[in-house]
Order: structure tokens, then C-alpha cells, then sequence
């Protein structure tokens, strides 16, 4: 009983956010590494773009609502997630026509579109804002648990609860649909095998006839339907602000690198690591090893490595890490 | 150039001693408040309060058998020392003020009260600064307040929890002075009364997901999860994480958490949660909006604590027969607290009369003004619960 009481604690603390977070983080990272990986830039407007669709999404919802429309128990915004991808894919194929181009015409320097997207990025950051305002909104709706903690409780005699959200699955079932197209999408069909060839080789892609302007066309429009979707689901699970959408640029750069730049697996791969090193690092593992442990060795103190104050912490510590003894990541990223 | 700069000093002086000397009727209060800043839209509502208090003085015509009281405002900023201690050091020595009335936030009121006030000898009450460390302030008896101590809100928090037979709690703080302040002073009060507190974390403002900090507060368990953080931040997004992930179904919460958002967040979901907040049911409040009739929001926060500072420092001068610092420092406390007669706010010419008789007075004033320890508010608070979805009183203490 007591293992089973301290499995279920750490199910509940750890492993179900740490597997929804990741999710979230992997499918961001994807976009971020499509984008080195094809355009050969960080793409620091990412996050930005994450937030632009997600409110796009978000109003679209709410005209929904407005209207009576609903999923019964899915969130709405599931019905005005396509809305959003085709407004995100606008924005970002216009930004690439008004923007990007001529530097790729020009042949700049990575660094040079770097400091470009930068200033994308508070174009971007000023749009959201201008439109739905900075703080906190909530669109989530439809059934809020599949299981709360105290139905659980009730139903299995454990004295701990496992909550599991309807948006965490979401997040998760999401996230494993997005990935196995986009790998089917870039491993079986014609055009993704044409932007493979692109990525490890553009002069030889070039030389053999692939029409580049139609691989960066549809790089955006896969990068902005995987941002729209990560801003989305993060918004469902947690709430979206602008602000916050700015600093997920951070953890998912990490994972993006961690991973290997360029890499679609590693950025995967990444993502979870990120999410778990900053939840279980943090976590006072104290409730489960006193369930664990007999009596006279359970702990006293909250057996926590780090406090939660330096959650932040931990995932560029372990990108420092892995950039000193693996600069191209854990999947052998490319490195510029 | 050098001769003009002398010059137009040596006139200027004298031209001030000539004033000072052509108005010795004259009394001038400074009214350090931060009138830009973090707190500008406070602020103005403030400085109104004590200069309805200054006027109420001046019109009845009885401080000190006719002076009248002039109030000069300078800005202390909220968050700039320096800036604040050189507009208090400019209204000390070419104003002539003979008392403060501020400053407001804790950090600049500290800077002004110790690199102003004390050197100058200058009586200074602060209608907000509620942080702890001023009540061990240096202040030579100098330095009171109208507001009560956070260390009084963690104490009444200790209090309330053990009456409902709570012996053990999580706590986490919003990572700012005001959270990481009431939080110290409330580990201590709940220690020291045998409470229990099994962790005390940190969380930070604005972010979307606080399911670590929620695990690790789950971890180390508690019968309930103290949240000493503000409502329209991360103190509510603490709160969601705990109740989603089952972590606790009880809260407590102090003042910051408090407010209409709490009952639009949670509605039902916290009933059986306790907290406080500042508050009185002193009649002093309802006269205090009455006298103020609509000239501007007497609802706004500290105002009414700041028209009881500015009647305090001039019910002292009157209490001490002059109003030199040095004279009326000691009467401050004697006219704020019982015995005397009870005065209320608008009858501050009735309080002057009395004590120009050399009767005693209880200054009840717009907040039930009860001056403690330093000379600092002993503050009365409201207890409240949420049943129902609603905040409801239970008691004022």
C-alpha cells in the first residue's frame, strides 16, 4: 500500500506535469529546430509567434462561445485551433516575404538573421499586446478533470490523489499525433525528403532541382501550425499572458540545443529532459521516500536538492553542461 | 560669477529668515508622499486626507492660540532614497517645516527617517510604511506611523490559525519585500506559539505554472497552505495549482490575497479558507467619509491614515504648548492613547479646546488610532472565511 501510495504521489507531483510540460516544450522546440535546421537561424520570434496564435485561437473561442457552439467535454478551442494556424501562417509568411528574404537573398550571416528576428520579435510582442492586452486570460472550458485527487482517493482507499486535468491529456495525446506526422511528413513524402536535401546540403538540393522559395514556404507553414499548436495547449493547461509566452522562449531554446539544433528528435528528446530536470530537481522528495522508507529512516527534512526558486536554474545549467563537453547536443545537432 | 552665486545665497537667506520671522503664526507641515512612482495613484487621495486634517486645524483657529497650518508637498518617489531624503532635507532646512507627514513606502520612509529626520530632530509619522524593520529603526522617539507593522498582521495570522486548532502549515511568499516580510514575521509569531511550519518557499509573480512550487509545498504537507502573495499575481496561480492537484483544500490568507478576484477565481472551490486583512468597524471610518463628502475617494487606501498622522502631529504641538519637534516628540503617544476623551475625525477644534483646558485626549480618529510599542498603529483587523463562495466577517480584531 505504501509503495503504491508513494507511486501515486509522484505521479501526481512529478511525472504527469513533467510529461504535459514536455509535451509542450517539444512540440515549441520542433519549430525553433525546423527553422535552424532549414532556414539556418535561431528564430527568436518564436515564442512571440506561439503567443500571436494562441490569440488568434483565444478570440476565435470566445466568438464560439458567443455564438453556442461547443465540444461537450473537449475545449472549444480545439474547433478554433485551425483558425489560428491559417491567421499564424499569414503572419509569418508575410514577415518572411517583408523580411526574411532579403536577407536570405543577401545571403547574411546567421548572426545578422538572429538580430533580424529579434526585431521580429518585439514587432510581434507589441501586436499581441496592442490586441488582447497583457494580462492573464483564461479559455479553457469543457470538462476540467478526467480525475480529481479526491475522486481518486474515494475510489481506490490510497491516501494519496491523483488528479489528472482533461487538458493534460490533451497535451499529451496532441503532442504524440503532431509528432508522428510531422516525421511521416519529412521521412515518406516528396516534399519532406526535398527539405531534408535542403537542410544537410543546400547548394546539392539546389543543383538537383529543388525549388528552395517552396521549401521555405512550407517550413513556415509547418513551423507556425507547431507553434500555434504548443501556444495553444500551454494556454489550455496553464493560462496564457504575453509575457510568460516571451519567457517560454527560454526553456525551449534550451531544449532545442540541448537536443541538438536541428535535430527534430533531439528537440524531443530535450524537451523532456528540460521539464523533468526542472521538476524533479526541485521536488522535496520527502512524502515519498517516508512512504517508501520504514518509519525510523523516514526523513525529516524535505529532501529537496534546490529550492523552487531556482527552477529557472537548472535548465541552463544543464545546456551549459551539455554546450561544454557536447556543443551540437545529445542527437548531434549542426553547429554554425 | 562665483560673487552672484554669494550673492544671491546671502539674500536669499536673509529673505528667509525675514519670512520665517513675518510668520511666526505660521506652522509648516511637509507632506512627503510619492506623488510619482509606483504609488502615484494613492497618493493624491493621501495628501488630501492630511491636508483636510491641516485645514480642519487652521480654520477652527485654536493650535497654539491662532497658527495656521500650511502643508508643503515634496515627492518622495516610493523607491528613490536619494531623491526622497533631499526633498525632505530641503523642506527641513529652507521650508521650515516642524513635522513630516510620510514618507510612504517602507524603503524610502527608513532612508528619509534616518538620513533627514533623525539628524535634524525632525518628528515624522508615516501614514504606510508597514514594514517590520521600522519598528527597530534609530529614530530618537522621532519616527511613529497610523499604520500597523506587518509584524502585527503575521502575529494576528499566528493567532487566528491556533484558534482554529491548527498546529501545522505550508507557507509561501510572494519573492518581495512585502511577502518575504509578513512571511518572516509570521514563521516567528506561529513558532513561537508551538505552530509548526514544514516549509517556507518562494514563488516568483507572473508566471503561468506553479505545479513545482505546489509539489514541493504538497511534499512537506500541512493541514493548510498559508499563501502570503497577492491575488492578481502568483499567489493565485499557487492556489489553482494546489486545488487542482489535490494539495490542499483549505487556505489562509493575508491582506494581499484579499479582494474581489479571490471570489471570481475560486468561488466555492476554497470555502472553510480563513484570512485578515486591515480593517475597522470604528465608527471613526463612516464620520471620516461624511467630513470628506465626495471632495475626493475617502475609500482609497491610507487616506484615512493619513488625515490621522497629520491631526496626530498637530494635536501633539497643541498637547506640548509649542511646536518645536523636541517639545511635542513625547505628547505624540499621550494624545493618541486612552484615558481622554474619545475624539473622532471633525472634531479636531474640540480636541484642541481640550487641551488648551489641559484635559486629556484618546485620539480615535478615522482608523481607531491605538499606538503601540515605537509608536506604531497597533492595527485593528478584520477576521474572514469563505463560505458559500463569498468572504464573510467574522470578527474584528
Amino acid at each position: 500500500m505504501d509503495v503504491l501510495n508513494a507511486l501515486v504521489a509522484l505521479l501526481n507531483y512529478v511525472l504527469v506535469p513533467g510529461i504535459t510540460y514536455g509535451s509542450q516544450l517539444a512540440i515549441g522546440a520542433l519549430g525553433v529546430t525546423l527553422v535552424y535546421g532549414i532556414l539556418r537561424f535561431s528564430n527568436f520570434a518564436h515564442g512571440d509567434t506561439m503567443a500571436f496564435g494562441t490569440m488568434v485561437t483565444i478570440l476565435a473561442t470566445w466568438g464560439l462561445q458567443s455564438m453556442g457552439v461547443s465540444l461537450g467535454p473537449l475545449p472549444t478551442a480545439l474547433l478554433a485551433l485551425p483558425l489560428g494556424i491559417a491567421a499564424t501562417a499569414l503572419l509569418v509568411l508575410a514577415t518572411d516575404r517583408m523580411v526574411y528574404r532579403f536577407y536570405r537573398r543577401v545571403r547574411a550571416k546567421p548572426v545578422i538573421l538572429v538580430i533580424v528576428s529579434i526585431g521580429v520579435m518585439f514587432v510581434m510582442n507589441g501586436v499581441v499586446r496592442l490586441i488582447i492586452g497583457p494580462e492573464d486570460q483564461r479559455f479553457a472550458d469543457g470538462a476540467r478533470f478526467l480525475i480529481t485527487a479526491r475522486e481518486f482517493k474515494q475510489w481506490t482507499g490510497l491516501s494519496e490523489g491523483l488528479a489528472l486535468r482533461s487538458t493534460q491529456v490533451l497535451t499529451i495525446v496532441t503532442a504524440i499525433i503532431v509528432v508522428i506526422a510531422l516525421f511521416w511528413f519529412l521521412n515518406r513524402t516528396r516534399t519532406g525528403k526535398s527539405m531534408r536535401a535542403y537542410s544537410d546540403n543546400e547548394d546539392l538540393a539546389l543543383l538537383s532541382g529543388i525549388n528552395p522559395e517552396r521549401v521555405v514556404l512550407v517550413t513556415w507553414l509547418i513551423v507556425a501550425a507547431l507553434a500555434t499548436v504548443a501556444g495553444v495547449l500551454y494556454g489550455l493547461d496553464k493560462s496564457f499572458r504575453p509575457f510568460t509566452y516571451f519567457q517560454l522562449l527560454l526553456p525551449i531554446f534550451a531544449s532545442a540545443i540541448v537536443g541538438g539544433l536541428g535535430n527534430p528528435l533531439g528537440a524531443i528528446a530535450g524537451g523532456f529532459l528540460i521539464a523533468f530536470s526542472e521538476v524533479t530537481v526541485t521536488y522535496a522528495w520527502k512524502k515519498v521516500l517516508g512512504y517508501l522508507l520504514p518509519d525510523s529512516m523516514a526523513p525529516d527534512n524535505l529532501v529537496q536538492l534546490l529550492s523552487t526558486d531556482y527552477k529557472f536554474a537548472v535548465s541552463f545549467v544543464i545546456l551549459l553542461i551539455v554546450l561544454l563537453f557536447r556543443p551540437t547536443g545529445l542527437f548531434r545537432g549542426k553547429s554554425v | 560669477m562665483k560673487k552672484l552665486l554669494l550673492a544671491t545665497a546671502a539674500s536669499a537667506l536673509v529673505a528667509t529668515s525675514a519670512l520665517a520671522a513675518s510668520h511666526s503664526d505660521e506652522i509648516k507641515i511637509g507632506v512627503v508622499l510619492g506623488f510619482t512612482g509606483p504609488i502615484e495613484s494613492l497618493t493624491p487621495s493621501m495628501a488630501a486626507g492630511a491636508e483636510l486634517a491641516m485645514k480642519e486645524v487652521s480654520d477652527s483657529g485654536k493650535l497654539l492660540g491662532g497658527a495656521k497650518v500650511t502643508p508643503v508637498r515634496a515627492d518622495s518617489t516610493c523607491v528613490d532614497a536619494a531623491a526622497a531624503t533631499a526633498a525632505a532635507v530641503r523642506l527641513i532646512t529652507s521650508d521650515g517645516i516642524k513635522a513630516i507627514m510620510g514618507a510612504d513606502c517602507s524603503g524610502v520612509t527608513s532612508a528619509v527617517l534616518a538620513n533627514a529626520a533623525v539628524p535634524n530632530g525632525m518628528v515624522m509619522i508615516s501614514p504606510s510604511a508597514t514594514s517590520p524593520g521600522l519598528s527597530t529603526a534609530e529614530d530618537n522617539g522621532l519616527f511613529f506611523r497610523t499604520s500597523p507593522s506587518d509584524a502585527r498582521q503575521g502575529q494576528i495570522m499566528a493567532d487566528i490559525l491556533l484558534e482554529e486548532g491548527i498546529k501545522s502549515v505550508a507557507l509561501t511568499y510572494s519573492n518581495t519585500d512585502y511577502g518575504k516580510g509578513l512571511a518572516d514575521s509570521f514563521q516567528s509569531a506561529y513558532e513561537a506559539a508551538g505552530g509548526k511550519i514544514t516549509i517556507s518557499a518562494a514563488h516568483e509573480d507572473g508566471k503561468a505554472d506553479y505545479s513545482a512550487e505546489v509539489a514541493a509545498l504538497a511534499s512537506a504537507g500541512g493541514e493548510r497552505l498559508v499563501v502570503a502573495g497577492y491575488v492578481d499575481q502568483g499567489g493565485s496561480g499557487v492556489v489553482r495549482a494546489a486545488l487542482d492537484a489535490g494539495a490542499f483544500d483549505t487556505f489562509h490568507f493575508p491582506d494581499g490575497m484579499i479582494g474581489a478576484k479571490l471570489e471570481e477565481n475560486f468561488g466555492t472551490e476554497i470555502d472553510g479558507s480563513t484570512g485578515q486583512l486591515p480593517g475597522t468597524d470604528s465608527e471613526g471610518a463612516a464620520m471620516y467619509t461624511a467630513l470628506v463628502d465626495g471632495k475626493f475617494d475617502s475609500t482609497s487606501p491610507f487616506t484615512s491614515e493619513s488625515y490621522d498622522a497629520a491631526a496626530l502631529i498637530m494635536l501633539a504641538m497643541q498637547a506640548a504648548g509649542s511646536s518645536d519637534p523636541a517639545d511635542y516628540k513625547g505628547k505624540v503617544l499621550d494624545v493618541a492613547n486612552a484615558p481622554g476623551e474619545k475624539i473622532f475625525p471633525g472634531e479636531l477644534a474640540k480636541a484642541l479646546e481640550l487641551l488648551a483646558a489641559g484635559t486629556d485626549i484618546d485620539y480615535v480618529g478615522a482608523t481607531a488610532v491605538e499606538l503601540i510599542g515605537p509608536g506604531e498603529s497597533a492595527g485593528s483587523y478584520r477576521q474572514i472565511t469563505l463560505t458559500g463562495g463569498k468572504i464573510t466577517t467574522v470578527k474584528y480584531r
